[in-house]
């Protein structure tokens, strides 16, 4: 059996693909598996002490916090459509569409560092939160947090700079449809943090008065 | 998951209609969250609905938008088993959490 395969495509001589992807796209695969274990890491960390603690805050009340990270979430997933419709449009060899499609993901992405930003500031200067202390004493709530939507706006900053970076090699005929691709697939990763942030941080710790 | 590429290439055309209903699919399963973060429920059945709810979400996201669905199987099977089995490792220290509250002396 074997000798009929070795016959067609010899085991040493390369072209073997058994994932049937380029090593760019595999190579970013490998690293959003790697990152999806941090952030699962600094999840579980905060959900371990949200559980564990029965005074936990709940300083998220729902104007402005979650009507804000509701927002958010919205940016993050519009802007995840749009790129999925940049990839589309560049395996048409479309690279004007594609262009565009990315600056628009580009905006979802600005958006949401831009809201996010005022909702930190608004936990910072109203409710008195910072990554040390808060005014309810219990410490954990401002480390686990800040640490968290710290690291992931950091992923969504980057996100930005390295879409930007595609962006302008897609518009001067650079490129292909491949890198696009692989590009979108670490987008799409920084939405799928969110949509696991936004529940657990968010409406875990809503305020209900 | 689909093995052959005969179909990657027929499924790599996927229609932005189809995306446009994974994305409005999403929308909706996060205004379900928003809502039952108003319910009255005890934290851990809250907590459960609220990551069973994100789990829909993330696959979606991953097997439409990450393109997953239409890659081989062999990808799948090496990338996401072992992800899973660690963060279930991880899960198994929740229950510790859940007891914790009640096991501090009274003060």
């Amino acid at each position: 059996m074997s000798s009929q395969v070795t016959a067609a495509a010899p085991m040493w001589e390369g072209g073997r693909s058994p994932y049937a992807v380029n090593s760019k796209k595999f190579g970013m695969w490998l690293f959003i598996i790697s990152d999806a274990l941090t952030f699962s890491a600094l999840l579980f960390a905060y959900t371990y002490s949200r559980v564990a603690t029965p005074n936990w805050p709940t300083p998220f009340h729902f104007s402005p916090s979650i009507v804000f990270s509701s927002v958010m979430t919205f940016c993050l997933l519009t802007s995840s459509l749009t790129m999925v419709m940049a990839v589309h449009a560049m395996n048409h060899g479309n690279r004007k569409a594609a262009g565009g499609w990315i600056l628009a993901t580009m905006a979802g992405g600005g958006a949401f560092v831009a809201l996010h930003l005022t909702e930190w500031l608004n936990l910072i200067r109203n409710e008195h939160v910072t990554p040390f202390s808060n005014p309810w004493g219990v410490p954990l709530f401002g480390g686990t947090f800040f640490a968290l939507t710290g690291l992931h706006m950091t992923h969504v900053i980057i996100g930005v700079i390295y879409l930007g970076i595609v962006c302008q090699a897609v518009l001067r005929g650079k490129f292909r449809a491949e890198d696009v691709e692989v590009s979108g697939l670490y987008w799409h990763f920084v939405d799928l943090v969110w949509m696991f942030i936004f529940p657990l941080v968010y409406l875990m710790s809503a305020s209900r008065s | 998951m689909i093995a052959h590429t005969e179909e990657v290439e027929h499924i790599a055309g996927a229609t932005a209609l189809t995306f446009a209903k994974v994305w409005i699919a999403l929308l909706a399963l996060t205004g379900v969250e928003v809502f039952l973060a108003y319910e009255q429920v005890p934290v851990l059945i809250m907590l459960t609905a609220l990551i069973g709810l994100s789990v829909v979400k993330a696959a979606l996201i991953v097997a439409y938008f990450m393109h997953l669905k239409f890659e081989r199987l062999s990808l799948f099977l090496t990338l996401f088993p072992m992800l899973i089995f660690c963060v279930l490792l991880m899960l198994i220290f929740l229950g510790d959490a859940a007891r914790i509250p009640a096991m501090r002396p009274p003060l």
